[in-house]
């Protein structure tokens, strides 16, 4: 390994840095084309209207303006959904249209409706002030309850706000196992909905050049490749190589920058119509009503039990809200993401699932950071920890006694997964020792002499990522394959630039691949680049989501440096004038086996491309594979949360004193990065159970809708987090590795309402819904006892 | 439309501003320092932090024509030359930063800190950066870089 140190499993520091410490970075919003232009949407202000006009007269005389654009003037395709999931009866999903800018009806606050396009931002936002819409108002559908009661329809053109009604498991088989149960456990769980609040807004930047007919848009996106097709084939009829799609810098996604959204057809459809470049970013106010939101599951869910506490068979009822048009994932998340799941770490023989997808008049929901797998780890594993109170047993007991043993694997689960690998007591062990779960009494005492109540909550989950397998996903509903792709080209003087169809927002790839091409190729790490972000340098690409960068875009890089070796071999064995069977490559370097014969990495690449003698018929002059990798199987990371509150009985707020995490994320590649990661979603997971929550109001004005009102996590929220690792390597994959994007926030949220729940439930608290904000428990304190809460 | 000179990383600059433009409007659009940063309109998450005559300070909070003889000094203007400055050099070896983006706001919120609080405890740090929202660390690896640039600054 070259450099004391930089190939796998180094705590190599980050080669992006630089840049963005000192001010270099190059988000999209950074980027300013000559002669640019800037763009306003006017957004509906009503949950759900009729459009009766749209009068722009005044805004296209107002100073500055270049044009205005409503719906009827965007003859375009809508925005594609890329996921078909097909009810119980058979019937496929209801898919209705999703125009980029409205035409006829807004469907929730926030819809677009007009693009003012002007000489400056100020001139676009004031001309958009001038625009006279007639809003017909119609009763707006806000919850799931009413909306499937019909109180008013998002789409009347399909006659329901079922979106679909969907099943897996035999509903009968389960009635029966709970019908001969010693004992069933039931819960109500209410998933809330998040906003997830990438710091940097969206941003889009079109343009158009006339000479060569060809559209550039510049895009706050996890995967400018899906985006070039999804937009060129869908919406604007725009063939692929002649649209470019670059995703720069980009400031965190968390999932809410997957999707294709309107503004990005808007300003790529718009540049010729005004013949010169557009600039469109997202003010915050605008992105709490425009970006996907997350999560806003609702479900009843019940444990059969047998009088050892062996889980028989759970049953779970879902509803999971839509929004009012489908995003471009939204369907995959409350089925093939989240039902999928409910085995959990347990060996549950039989599961059954229904869940009813709904529109209503609020914004898009689709993957958030972990999607479907939170929402499934967070109903588990509260419903376990009642189900440990039900049985008088211990929380660890009643997870040992029902975990699959670290020998069953490959573990066939009830619910489609097959998991590959994994020990769950052996994270559970690490995790309780760690957080010296052994001292928990005697710091319980300590805080009770303090007048606080502290509590202890667990979470041992599992979720499935690295996404996946083409084979899979396809017959399960997805348009597109989820392979990724990478290209490794030797330059002739031995440096080596990786392109990827990985897409860095925060993840650190940059070094992290660098790391994997230093590993396998002997490299220093000043002679690679990595490349991605940019449709017309890299090949294609299926973009960063579902923690599947490294599991399947490092595999790639890995199928081709395999590739570049193997050519390398022959030239290598060519000037050498032995048989490419003896040519054997460690440390950057090419002997003849038991010879002292050799070349170096960099000699071969010079003599790839000064292929003086090359027998051309047998070996082509060059260094430069490409390799497509399509994973044989999900990745299954899995983990032990343990969370350690204390509870101010008084006021209701809740510290989180104590937060471990110890996961089973595959092999490491940067320590370092995985930390990092592990604790970002470990942010994430505590926001959403204490501080985050979406709030509509009856008529489906948004009321958490700035960072006065929803509560973004801020440092003093948090202590600092032990994580730790403690690994079973991934066995379908070359590296071994599992992924740690999604972990954090996906094991933590349940770990944390546990702990709550532990801490007050001698007050007679027994059930605590997120976020657990001081108002919720204060109020849950004064419902089970108002004599404490009265004091 | 007022013009408006003030002095920037060590330049003296004008320029013509409506009066309604921002601060961190001026650095980005007419200096084209785009380092600095804009992540909300409610000035709470602090991406958009600059010192303004040696004070840290949310640049969207000011108006251009407020900042009129001020010495400003942004993200781009910390380091010296090649060499970063400890706060920076911190942030890189904490892994106190992922997307980059409330990055330049932390640095100099962090670099105020530490010039006003020496020896600010962790309580203290985490409380001095309530003003400054990261989505993406969890805020651990930033509080150890402050931490560690309490020891070289
Ligand atoms: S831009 Fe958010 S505080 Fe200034
Ligand atoms: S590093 Fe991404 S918001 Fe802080």
């Amino acid at each position: 390994m070259p450099e004391g140190g930089t190939g796998i499993g180094a705590a190599v520091k980050r080669v992006e840095d630089k840049r963005f410490l000192t001010g270099r970075g190059n988000y999209t919003d950074d980027i300013n084309r000559p002669n640019q232009t800037y763009a306003y949407i006017l957004r509906s202000s009503h949950a759900h209207a009729t459009l009766n006009s749209v009068d722009t007269g005044a805004a296209t005389s107002a100073p500055g303006v270049l044009a205005v654009f409503t719906g009827a003037d965007m003859e375009t395709g809508g925005l594609p959904c890329g996921w078909q999931v097909h009810s119980k009866d058979g019937s496929p999903m209801h898919e209705p249209p999703h125009p980029p800018l409205a035409k006829g009806k807004v469907r929730h606050v926030g819809d677009p409706v007009a693009v003012v396009i002007a000489e400056t931002y100020a001139q676009a936002k004031d001309a958009a002030e001038l625009i006279a819409v007639d809003y017909g108002e119609l009763p707006a559908v806000v919850h799931m309850n009413d909306a499937l009661a019909g109180k008013s329809l998002v789409h009347d053109e399909i006659g329901t706000n079922l979106c679909y009604d969907w099943e897996i498991g035999d509903e009968a088989q389960i009635d029966e196992a709970f019908a001969k149960a010693h004992h069933v456990t039931e819960i109500d769980i209410v998933n809330n909905r998040l906003i997830p609040n990438a710091m940097e807004p969206r941003a889009a930047v079109g343009e158009y050049d006339r000479s060569t007919d060809e559209y550039t848009l510049f895009t706050t996106s996890q995967n400018p490749h899906v985006i070039r097709l999804l937009m060129g084939a869908f919406v604007l009829s725009i063939p692929e190589h002649k649209l470019r799609v670059v995703a720069p810098d980009v400031g965190g996604g968390f999932g809410s920058k997957i999707y294709h959204y309107a503004e990005e057809a808007i300003v790529t459809w718009a540049a010729p119509r005004v013949g010169r470049p557009i600039k469109w970013t997202c003010d915050r106010s605008d992105a709490f009503i425009s970006d996907a939101h997350g999560r806003d599951h609702i479900s009843k869910a019940k444990m059969a039990m047998d009088s050892e506490g062996k889980f028989l068979a759970l049953k779970v009822e879902t509803k999971a809200n839509m929004g009012a048009y489908l995003s471009t994932f939204a369907p995959c998340v409350p089925t093939y993401l989240y039902a999928t799941l409910l085995a959990g770490v347990y060996s549950t023989p039989l599961i059954y699932c229904n869940v009813k997808a709904i529109f209503t008049n609020t914004v898009p929901v689709d993957a958030y950071r972990g999607a479907g797998r939170p929402e499934a780890t967070y109903l588990l594993e509260r419903l376990v920890a009642k189900c440990a109170r039900e049985m008088g047993m211990s929380q660890t007991d009643i997870r040992r006694a029902n975990f699959i043993p670290a020998d069953a694997f490959p573990y066939q689960t009830p619910v489609a997964l097959q998991y590959d690998s994994g020990n769950y007591t052996a994270t559970l062990d690490k995790a309780e020792s760690v957080h010296d779960v052994a001292g928990f009494e005697a710091r319980r005492k300590e805080s009770e002499a303090r007048g606080k109540r502290r509590g202890i909550g667990y979470s041992t989950y599992l979720e499935a990522c690295g996404i996946a397998p083409s084979a899979v996903v396809g017959s399960l509903g997805a348009r597109a394959g989820l392979y990724e792709s990478a290209e490794v080209r030797v330059h002739p003087t031995g440096s080596v630039t990786v392109f990827t169809g990985s897409h860095s927002h925060g993840q650190g790839h940059e070094t992290t691949f660098a790391q994997l091409v230093c590993e396998r190729l002997g490299l220093p790490m000043s002679n690679i680049e990595i490349s991605h972000g940019d449709t017309n340098k890299v090949q294609f690409g299926m973009g960063t989501y579902g923690s599947r960068s490294l599991a399947v875009g490092g595999e790639a890089i890995m199928k081709a440096m395999d590739k570049v070796v193997n050519k390398a071999k022959k030239i290598a064995a060519h000037i050498l004038e032995a048989s490419e069977s003896d040519i054997e490559f460690k440390d950057g370097t090419f002997t003849v086996a038991g010879t002292d014969r050799s070349m170096a990495f960099g000699e071969v690449a010079l003599a790839a491309y000064v292929p003086h003698n090359f027998p051309h018929d047998e070996l082509e002059p060059g260094l430069d594979e490409k390799a497509f990798y399509d994973p044989l199987n999900f990745t299954f990371p899995g983990g032990c949360h343990i969370c350690e509150v204390e509870v101010d009985p008084d006021t209701g707020v809740v510290s989180v004193q104590r937060m471990t995490a110890v996961d089973d994320v595959g092999r490491v590649i940067n320590p370092m990065i995985v930390e990092g990661q592990i604790h970002g979603g470990l942010a994430q997971g505590i926001g959403q159970a204490l501080l985050e929550g979406c709030v509509y109001d009856a008529d489906g004005q948004l009321v958490t809708g700035s960072y006065m009102d929803y509560c973004m996590p801020r440092a003093d929220n948090f202590p600092s987090f032990s994580a730790g690792t403690e690994i079973t390597l991934c066995a379908h994959n070359s590296l071994g590795v599992k992924g740690c994007g999604e972990v954090g926030a996906i094991g933590s949220p349940p770990a944390v309402i546990n702990a709550v729940v532990d801490a007050l439930w001698d007050l007679g608290v027994h059930d605590m819904p997120m976020p657990a904000s001081p108002q919720t428990v204060w109020k849950a304190l004064k419902a089970a006892s108002p004599a404490v809460a009265a004091e | 439309m007022p013009t408006v000179s003030m002095t920037v990383n060590g330049k003296k600059v004008s320029g013509e501003v409506e009066g309604r433009i921002l601060l961190v409007q001026f650095l980005r659009e007419n200096l084209r320092l785009t380092g600095t940063h804009v992540g909300c309109d409610t000035s709470q998450c602090g991406a958009c932090v600059v010192h303004v005559n040696g004070d840290s300070m949310k640049s969207c909070t000011l108006l251009a024509v407020q900042a009129e003889g001020a010495e400003v000094t942004t993200i781009e203007g910390l380091a010296d030359g090649d060499t970063l400055h400890p706060m920076q050099e911190a942030f890189r070896d904490n892994h106190g930063l992922q997307c980059g983006f409330c990055t330049p706001g932390m640095v100099m919120s962090a670099v105020d800190l530490v010039k006003k609080n020496p020896k600010a405890s962790e309580h203290e740090i985490r409380e001095w950066l309530e003003g400054n929202i990261c989505r993406c660390t969890g805020y651990h690896n930033i509080v150890k870089s402050i931490q560690q640039a309490q020891q070289t600054m």
